[in-house]
């Protein structure tokens, strides 16, 4: 059996405050201006650093060095990445700008490797709508500094960093016959070997006892409410309006509760011990997903005694 | 201090792809039972349980919870994590065998590699304000570290390449490796650059795996195992953030980490966490390691799984010992980009 896979893509737009220090040197990047700090060794810091990386004592004294440099290492790339300064092929260096005593890393735009060495003079290539970023120095290329038109402005104190990352998220072989039961309309949980309890979903290992589950075990589609809450804050995505039920469901049979909606009656009914039956959406809706269930709504059994369910908790 | 000494390992084989979930379980539950059942344990025998692994390789919060439940976590469980190699979660072991709490730890970590694009991935470990944003990724970064080397004189691409094929022909008797196989220099030399200077062979191989490692105090060591790998000496060093702003060529941490070690001695084999080529050779340089043997696993370069890698170093090197193959072994591992933070373990073995 194939077990299923889909693409996970997270995005996340990180935004960091960005201190006194690194917000004078990004924004004099907007501004087309780079600036360094001194260490208690007399060594000029670019980027700047906020404690000197020997004595840790705080950095202050900030010193203007050129938008041009010379290469001290670089590598090349030949399939450029989402988010990285260039589209074509280009190197990364680390670049030691005219009076500072440490090295940035930045891209530099040459056509091939044959175009860079290790001691090349390099220059910045300023972006032509700065924002307040890394991203401000569009790249570095081949050539020796140009006057460059200052800008002036607020200080940039914040500066967000979009992330955006892609997966492959695969389900585990217990997960994958659930999922595949939900596209029919079954419920699969699987049996413990050693302490005989049945999870649903299934799991690749029994939380109690490290081993995976095996034996199937078909579930019905009613059960018992064991605790729920009832949500009355509205959020972003929201699909239902608030008051709405959020609850677990034991099903009759299985040992853990999942959580799901109790809707078709008031929220203020919903009680723990309350019996339950799924609502599926139409059939042809159905895929490998519990959202097959469109909720659960009152069975109209009288409520399970406390003891079926209190070890579920 | 409390005597210390690994009495047991298991890793799941280096392998490219694995079907399982990004939380481990699946390649966790046979090396705990490897481990545990070569050493007569169950998991009431465990005092306290720490782990290694990252939630920007699972992608998804929290994974390491969800690798709990490959151990069977009810009753419950003295537990820890590190969002980083598990070597480190040995080293936080040690600590906590140290404090006289418990006896017995089983140290494990799990990465699946494939799930995401790797080397954009490790690209989240660099400096979130002026290094990051620009992408560069983990490949990028070696390849500047290697070119300052070359450019020096500190080493050379024959070297680099010496490297990795003395790595692959270690790597056949160890049936966990990924990569494997006698391949000459010459052949390696003529191949492509994939970052220049970096050729496929200089790069550690994107693997998926596991490991788990037991830790015993004294006599309970004594107990389990015949010969006892004996820790005398555990440390780790950081190297500054800034990646232009310290010698790439070099590694103070490590060199710092093996003096507080207690490295004085030769050792007859070594074990150093090194994901490229030139990164063993800016190693044994900061170690000093004339004459010992190193990675006769094949080490990383044969088989590189994430947030195991390093602790997979200090069980090959005890089982070194524990074979009765060395005396006195080095594991070394690493983690940030380009050898930034390194860890110095020493073991012995008593006769």
């Amino acid at each position: 059996m194939t077990s299923l896979s889909a693409p996970l893509n997270v995005e996340f737009d990180y935004t960091r405050s960005l201190g006194p220090v690194l917000g004078r040197f990004i924004t004099g990047l907007r501004d087309r201006r780079i600036e360094g700090i001194r260490g208690d060794d007399g060594r000029v810091h670019v980027p700047p650093v906020e404690y000197d990386p020997v004595t840790a004592r705080k950095l202050t004294e900030w010193v203007e060095v050129a938008a041009a440099g010379t290469v001290r290492t670089w590598t090349w790339v030949s399939e450029p990445d989402e988010g990285q300064p260039l589209t074509r092929p280009f190197a990364w260096a680390l670049i030691q700008l005219d009076g500072a005593d440490t090295s940035m890393l930045h891209a530099v735009d040459v056509p091939s490797p044959d175009d860079i060495r290790t001691g090349m003079r390099v220059r910045v290539r300023w972006a032509a709508d700065p924002v307040g970023s890394m991203h401000d120095i569009a790249c570095f290329e081949p050539g020796e500094a140009v006057e460059a038109q200052a800008g002036q402005g607020e200080a940039v104190t914040m500066v967000t960093t979009p992330v955006r990352l892609a997966y492959t998220h695969s389900a585990s072989a217990e997960e994958t016959r659930y999922l595949d039961g939900l596209r029919e309309g079954r419920l699969l949980g699987q049996r413990c070997p050693v302490c005989r309890k049945v999870y649903i979903p299934p799991r690749g290992a029994c939380p109690t006892d490290g081993v995976p589950t095996v034996d199937e075990v078909e579930l019905p589609d009613h059960g018992t409410v064991t605790t729920f809450c009832i949500v009355n804050v509205p959020f972003l995505g929201q699909r239902i309006a608030p008051p709405y039920v959020a609850a677990y469901v034991l099903l009759d049979g299985a040992d853990i509760a999942f959580q799901h909606l109790i809707l078709g009656c008031d929220a203020s009914s919903v009680r723990m011990g309350m019996r339950v039956e799924a609502v599926w959406r139409p059939r042809e809706e159905w895929q490998q997903s519990l959202a097959n269930i469109d909720h659960f709504e009152p069975s109209g059994e009288p409520d399970a005694p406390f003891e079926t369910y209190s070890q579920h908790l | 201090m409390r005597d210390v000494a690994v009495v047991g390992f298991a890793q799941a084989p280096a392998v490219r792809e694995t079907h399982g979930t990004t939380n481990g379980v699946e390649m966790l539950v046979p090396v705990f039972h490897e481990v545990l059942g070569a050493l007569g344990l169950t998991k009431s025998d465990i005092g306290f349980w720490c782990s290694g692994s990252s939630d920007y390789v699972a992608g998804r919060a929290f994974s390491f919870i969800a690798a709990v439940d490959a151990i069977g976590a009810f009753p419950p469980i003295n537990e820890s994590h590190v969002e980083a190699d598990a070597a480190w979660a040995c080293y936080e072991a040690w600590v906590k065998i140290q404090t006289g709490e418990v006896d017995v730890a089983l140290v494990y970590g799990f990465g699946k590699s494939s799930a995401g694009k790797l080397r954009r991935v490790m690209t989240m470990q660099l400096d979130p304000y002026t290094v990051a944003p620009l992408w560069p990724d983990s490949l990028s970064v070696a390849g500047l570290q290697a070119r300052a080397g070359l450019d020096r004189g500190a080493w050379t691409e024959q070297q680099m390449a010496e490297v990795a094929a003395r790595s692959r022909a270690d790597a056949k008797s160890n049936p966990r490796a990924q990569v494997k196989g006698d391949v000459s220099v010459e052949d390696l030399l003529a191949r492509p650059y994939l970052a220049d200077p970096l050729r496929r062979h200089d790069c550690a191989p994107i693997t998926d795996g596991a490991a788990a490692l037991v830790l015993a105090a004294g006599d309970r060591a004594r107990e389990l195992a015949e010969r006892p790998a004996w820790i005398t000496g555990i440390a780790h060093r950081v190297d500054s953030a800034n990646l232009g702003g310290r010698d790439l060529t070099a590694s103070p941490s490590t060199a710092g980490a093996a003096k507080a070690a207690g490295l004085d001695h030769k050792v007859d084999v070594a074990e150093l966490h090194a994901p490229f080529t030139h990164q063993e050779l800016v190693l044994r340089g900061a170690l000093g390691l004339n004459g010992s043997r190193i990675n006769p696993s094949g080490g990383a370069l044969c088989g590189n799984p994430m947030f195991s890698a390093g602790l997979i170093r200090i069980g090959e090197a005890a089982r070194q010992i524990s074979s009765g193959q060395a005396d006195r072994a080095l594991a070394h591992a690493t983690s940030g980009p380009a050898l930034q933070h390194n860890l110095v373990c020493l073991m012995e073995g008593r006769d």
